[in-house]
């Protein structure tokens, strides 16, 4: 059996009665960057939101199957969901930093959560992460202001900074550039294919061109089911599924 | 030169009248509708206007008299030809009741609207919210007597008597217990004021955009933490708001405090222990104005108390309206 970081088997997942994911099996490997695409309303945002146990606070969502982190199903019982989301951060479509919190207390955040109280402890992970977010450099002088006083882009990278200071194994990215304008998405998908030298990346997108300049591996999912996955130049290149293909060439989506 | 410019004034003149006519003749029943509701909404303005000018007036007598002293004395006596009346004693009344009040309330209420904004389902986060606006609507003469009748033996005999019996050296639990005190009144505007704040507080925290939890949530913190790093640091200034909205509604109660706080007068109102009868300026204005002749000095101190109360109430919502004000407006700016 392959070894994968994480590995999803047979994951379903509702919201009420809607049947959002049907049994999805994917492994995601160590240090690869995976893309999830597919139309609007097809599972991808429930899918990585399986995958740290964020799906479970939206009121009515439930799921069944496993998630395998390192081999260990996070959904088994006595598993404490606070525990895999320390270990499986996440950026967010529209970034969120926290408006009163200054620069540097919205990336200490996380360490401050888990009990880390050491000044210079501190500074140096505050220092690490925004330089690992590509932030540093615009905002060492600023590290006191208000998070909410950055450009939509450098709150994002403030909220990638912020999730790799609790130095997670895995980042999953939900649309991360959505909102963002052509260069700050350029600086994002940049720091992407850096962060997967330390990380596990998942990123989601409906973006295909972004899946297919920063992933090594891609999934496709259009309602709710896992139609293809494989290596994002074959599955771009030579799909094997006419479903796959008709997507990616603009057909429908 | 000026020939053109005055010719031009004077057709513009002309136009402008001529348009005014075609306006009324015109003038229905919308006109009508804007006109007097305009009107209606400046009667709040005239309101509050007018109870400022009546205030200062009435009490200009009694600073005429008193000078500065009238706020900084300490005596109150309506004898003929001693009088002298002070006010700081029920200055500090009010200040020390209401800061009981918010000591004891504001926590409360602050744990009712995490609860309902945060933890309660909607099946029971809607019948509560409604429990707690009948709360409020509740007649603080009916508080008054419960607290008058009831709640003042709960406190003689669960807080006064044994912190009498175990600190009652310490100044400020000096004295005999006997439930018509400072703290009494102070307790039953912390009941008061629960509604008012932990209703404001939970709609503070129901506008925080749950990406705000989301974040908390993804960086491992509990419910708790969430709770604290998402939902207070991002609504703090409205709960801020709310609380000193609850300040505002405890300087200005009158009603349940004059029947609970033992009603002292002069310099024994000093409010030096909480076991010891006190006075606010609400209280006194309440229990005196019967006996204030018109044209007393009598009255026009009663008067002086009330505009230092309303100087007191105004300030706080005003500065209090604005914080909740604050966070309601910038609901959905940063996400």
């Amino acid at each position: 059996m392959e070894d994968f970081k994480i590995q999803t088997q047979k994951l379903n997942a509702w919201f009420g009665n809607n049947h959002a994911l049907k049994d999805i099996s994917l492994g995601i490997r160590q240090n690869q960057v995976t893309a999830i695409i597919g139309p609007s309303g097809c599972g991808k945002s429930t899918l990585i939101r399986c995958l740290n146990r964020m799906h479970e606070l939206v009121p009515g969502a439930r799921s069944s199957g496993s998630v395998l982190l390192d081999g260990a199903n996070i959904y088994s019982r006595g598993i404490d969901p606070v525990t895999v989301r320390r270990r499986v951060g996440m950026v967010f479509q529209k970034a969120n930093p926290f408006p009163t919190m200054s620069v540097y207390d919205n990336v200490a955040a996380g360490l401050k959560l888990n009990g880390v109280r050491n000044p210079d402890t501190l500074d140096e992970a505050v220092k690490r992460s925004l330089e690992q977010a590509f932030l540093w450099d615009e905002v060492r002088d600023d590290l006191d202001n208000s998070g909410a006083s950055l450009s939509g882009g450098q709150q994002q990278r403030l909220c990638i900074a912020r999730a790799l200071a609790v130095e997670p194994e895995a980042i999953l990215m939900d649309e991360p550039c959505s909102a963002l304008d052509p260069i700050a998405t350029a600086k994002i998908e940049q720091l992407i294919t850096n962060l997967k030298e330390k990380y596990t990346v998942v990123i989601v997108t409906h973006n295909m061109q972004q899946a297919a300049r920063v992933s090594d591996v891609t999934a496709f999912l259009y309602l709710g089911q896992l139609i293809e996955y494989g290596g994002t130049t074959s599955l771009f290149e030579n799909p094997k599924e006419e479903l796959t293909e008709r997507y990616l060439t603009g057909k429908f989506g | 030169m000026t020939r053109t410019v005055k010719e031009k004034n004077s057709s513009v003149r002309t136009r402008s009248l001529i348009r005014l006519f075609e306006r009324l003749r015109q003038f229905s029943t919308d006109d009508f509708f804007e006109i007097s509701s305009t009107l209606f909404a400046a009667i709040v303005v005239v309101i509050l206007a007018l109870t400022a000018v009546v205030l200062t007036r009435g009490s200009i007598p009694a600073f005429d008299a008193y000078g500065i002293s009238f706020v900084f004395g300490s005596d109150w006596s309506a004898v003929a030809g001693r009088e002298v009346y002070g006010a700081l004693p029920y200055i500090l009344g009010t200040l020390v009741t209401s800061a009981i009040a918010m000591g004891v309330g504001v926590p409360i209420s602050l744990g009712i609207a995490i609860f309902l904004a945060e933890m309660a389902p909607g099946s029971i986060r809607n019948p509560l919210s409604q429990l707690i606006e009948i709360l409020a609507a509740v007649p603080s003469v009916i508080y008054g007597f419960w607290g008058l009748l009831v709640f003042r033996f709960w406190i003689v005999d669960l807080i006064e008597k044994p912190l009498s019996r175990d600190f009652g050296t310490i100044a400020v639990f000096q004295g005999t217990p006997f439930g018509l005190d400072i703290l009494t009144a102070g307790l039953i505007l912390a009941i008061m004021i629960i509604p008012t704040v932990s209703s404001i507080s939970k709609e503070v925290m129901m506008a925080v955009p749950s990406s705000q939890r989301e974040a908390a949530y993804s960086i491992g913190a509990t419910r708790w933490e969430v709770v604290r790093i998402g939902v207070l640091n991002y609504s703090r200034s409205g709960i801020f708001g709310a609380a000193i909205l609850g300040l505002g509604r405890a300087v200005g109660e009158t009603m349940a405090v004059t029947m609970v706080i033992g009603n002292a007068i002069g310099p024994a109102a000093f409010p030096g222990s909480l076991f010891q009868s006190g006075q606010t300026l609400s209280s006194l204005i309440a229990n005196e104005f019967g006996e204030a002749n018109p044209g007393s000095l009598l009255l026009s101190s009663l008067i002086g108390l009330g505009l230092i109360l309303f100087a007191f109430a105004l300030i706080i919502n005003v500065f209090a309206q604005l914080m909740v004000w604050k966070v309601l407006r910038v609901k959905g700016r940063v996400e």
